[in-house]
């Protein structure tokens, strides 16, 4: 079991804990993710590390409610445990100095982005953020972001913050001025956010590095659900990756396998949602 | 004796083929005390003793069966365990006809003795005993050696298990949430009960194994940490985890499945019990599994039992060089599963959202035997042909998880990714480090994996009394 030390709501449904798993604090890097099991029926599922502490074994994970197995881990508090905690798995993100690097993060994957551009800015490179969100009240981190950035633009949808509009709109600017020499963009976000961020980048030519979040199982190369084309040729997720050249990526198979069990998540988180209104925590 | 020899054994009652066909409940039920005193009885005892030089791990099987037929079963417990930590699991899944049962002598005339089915008998027996009066195993004084055991499948118990026994500090570490290996992940409910599995598991767990979960080692440490950590070997029990693709156009469409992928929701993850376990599984009405052994076998029972419709067995060779067992292969028959003889996939087509609907096959026909010594299929030209599926599993073997190799320096590998060891020793490349089973031969059996874990504890034990 793997004891959640501090919960902290980010936003009504997106929540940050920090667990106690030294093993995995004393590697965590970058780009990184674990695999979780809520409790002993829950499946395995992929969380991106945001943060870690070796010093006090901690690892923080951030997530945002969806299915059944994130409602389920949004219903636990400090001082309670989850069944498994397996990580840090799949590759760092690759950190070099480009000169600038473009962090592009698209929702809660701000999560994902913070300590990629803090692993960015310590190598010496230039960081300029883009963070959008759906609207204000589902932001968070902006702090944390500008912290390790030299520039930071923030984009809601419907303008209730920052620039109206999504990522793609700054990021296409920033390359059209001409004013920063980009040495790579990394974009981390939802798959959609992703594909036309790649599609942004892809006529300057400029390195763009994305980061996948297909279905996973073991997360360590055994099963091959988290298979990706990438350049016509099969990778698998959780080993290879998870981050990848997004320019290379086959979009509309990942965003394909991605919808494998939708009916099956739909049925799950009804049933779940029955059972908790009698009596379950939320 | 004056009672005439009977050639034949006693038959092992099963779960009818239409009932079984629809639980995941075991199919082969076990002996009744009669039915193993009856086979046992069949055994002339004869001096030569094939049966334990055919045994990978060398059980001493004629006593075995002697102290059974006197109905000594305490003695035949301890008998089996001195050799075998999980017999349990051997009697079950061992491919006894080309080991043990093999060489029997009784085989020269009629049937050979059932030594699986008597193996699984005791092993059951003792598992039914309340736990004060089950023999206490022993276990050599403290010897101060610390080992660390990689991975918790048949290889890695049984190096575990035989050095606890010999007085050493032993710790697995597993990647998984569960110990078991493959026998967890792999091997379905119907063939090997997990709660088998699981007591064998605890059996190891008293020698005063440490069973450590959610530990990739690799990722959380690697081998040369852990040697530096304080511990005086490492026996690395991996298995071969990673699964082969046809790497064939379509094979990403949704509905294609690795066998691992398919089995893993279905045994570890418990998918046939969805809702009630989080973990789906969609299995449609046309399966076709690509594959001709046990793999491919458990794949196909499993989406029978799942609720297709049809069940195909897709294979590029003939019935002759299914690497299966013959006894699944007619427990899958029995089950209505359909089998496609000299027959080899070449693409697949999906539908509009991305759904495998149709596999393009071609016939095959056998040539000249190949390396493995089994006649190889050529192409039959102009013989394709169209089939309707709406799911595929992939069952062609696995090679070893690179994940330890690529981050142990001086650890020798092969093209095909297996770990050099020495066959005798199970030593490897880089001191301190010995390898057994699947990672060492690539996909295998659970026995031939335990043969080389012994061995491989023959070696560790005298290296580290050597020290």
């Amino acid at each position: 079991m793997y004891q959640i030390v501090t919960r902290e709501d980010l936003t009504p449904e997106i929540h940050l804990f920090e667990i106690m798993a030294p093993d995995v604090a004393k590697k965590a890097q970058a780009g990184q993710f674990v695999v979780i099991r809520a409790d002993d029926r829950g499946e395995r599922i992929p969380l991106t590390i945001a943060d870690w502490n070796r010093q006090k074994g901690t690892v923080t994970v951030v997530f945002m409610e969806v299915g059944k197995t994130t409602r389920k881990l949004a219903t636990l508090k400090a001082g309670e445990s989850i069944a498994n905690f397996a990580g840090p798995l799949g590759l760092p993100t690759h950190i070099d100095k480009y000169g600038t690097v473009v962090c592009v993060a698209g929702g809660f994957a701000i999560a994902t982005i913070v300590p990629i551009a803090r692993a960015m800015k310590e190598a010496g490179n230039k960081v300029v953020s883009i963070m959008g969100f759906r609207n204000k009240n589902l932001m968070f981190w902006e702090d944390r972001l500008r912290q390790f950035s030299d520039e930071l633009i923030v984009t809601t949808d419907d303008g209730s913050y920052g620039r109206k509009g999504v990522v793609t709109i700054p990021l296409k600017e920033l390359l059209e001025s001409g004013k920063e020499k980009v040495g790579l963009v990394v974009a981390i976000g939802p798959t959609v956010m992703m594909k036309f961020s790649s599609l942004t980048t892809q006529p300057f030519g400029v390195k763009t590095i994305v980061s996948l979040n297909p279905i996973m199982v073991d997360g360590t190369g055994m099963c091959g659900v988290c298979r990706v084309s990438i350049g016509g040729v099969t990778k698998f997720t959780c080993v290879d990756g998870p981050d990848f050249d997004a320019h290379k990526v086959d979009w509309d198979e990942l965003m394909a396998r991605q919808r494998t069990y939708l009916d099956e998540e739909k049925r799950s988180l009804e049933l779940w949602k029955q059972s908790c209104s009698c009596g379950g925590k939320t | 004796m004056p009672e005439k020899l009977n050639l034949n054994r006693v038959a092992m009652p099963k779960q009818e083929p239409k009932m079984r066909a629809g639980n995941f409940n075991e199919v082969a039920l076990g002996y009744q005390a009669e039915d193993a005193l009856a086979e046992a009885r069949r055994c002339i005892q004869c001096k030569k003793r094939s049966c334990t030089q055919g045994c990978p791990v060398g059980v001493d099987i004629p006593e075995f069966i002697l102290a059974l037929r006197e109905n000594k079963m305490s003695e035949a417990v301890k008998i089996l365990k001195g050799k075998n930590a999980l017999p349990g699991i051997c009697g079950r899944v061992c491919p006894q006809e080309t080991q043990c049962e093999e060489v029997c002598a009784l085989g020269k005339k009629g049937a050979p003795i059932a030594i699986g089915r008597l193996e699984r008998y005791v092993a059951d027996w003792e598992l039914a005993q309340p736990a004060s009066s089950k023999p206490k195993p022993e276990i050599a004084p403290p010897t101060g050696k610390k080992v660390m055991v990689v991975g918790s499948g048949p290889a890695g118990l049984t190096a575990a298990a035989d050095m606890a026994k010999r007085g050493h500090k032993v710790t697995i570490r597993e990647a998984l949430h569960v110990a078991g290996g493959v026998l967890m992940y792999g091997i379905p409910e119907f063939r090997m009960p997990k709660r088998i599995v699981q007591a064998e598991v605890d059996y190891v767990k008293s020698l005063g194994v440490e069973i450590k979960l959610d530990s990739v080692i690799g990722k959380i440490a690697t081998v040369d940490e852990i040697l530096a950590d304080g511990y005086d070997a490492v026996f690395l029990g991996t298995g071969a985890g990673l699964p082969m693709f046809l790497r064939i156009p379509g094979e990403n469409y949704n509905g294609i499945y690795s066998a691992n992928e398919f089995l893993t929701r279905v045994n570890l993850m418990k998918a046939y019990l969805f809702p009630e376990y989080d973990t789906p599984l969609r299995v449609g009405k046309r399966v076709a599994v690509i594959g001709g052994g046990n793999v491919a076998m458990d794949a196909a029972r499993c989406s029978v039992r799942l609720g297709a419709q049809e069940v195909y067995i897709v294979y590029r060779r003939s019935r002759t060089e299914m690497p299966a067992r013959r006894e699944e292969v007619e427990n899958a028959e029995e089950e209505g599963v359909i089998f496609k003889f000299l027959t080899n996939p070449e693409k697949f087509y999906g539908d509009e959202k991305g759904w495998v609907k149709t596999m393009e096959c071609v016939e095959m026909e056998l040539g000249e035997p190949d390396a493995s010594g089994r006649r190889s299929p050529v192409v039959k030209k102009g013989s394709e042909f169209k089939m309707d599926v709406d799911t595929v599993v992939v069952a062609l073997g696995t090679t070893p998880n690179p994940l330890v190799p690529t981050t142990t320096k001086g650890l020798d590998t092969t093209k095909k990714g297996t770990v050099v060891a020495d066959e005798a020793s199970g030593k490897t490349t880089k001191s301190g480090v010995w390898a057994g089973g699947d990672v060492v031969t690539g996909s295998a059996t659970v026995i031939s994996a335990m043969g080389a874990a012994k061995r491989a504890v023959a070696s560790m034990d005298a290296f580290l009394k050597g020290q």
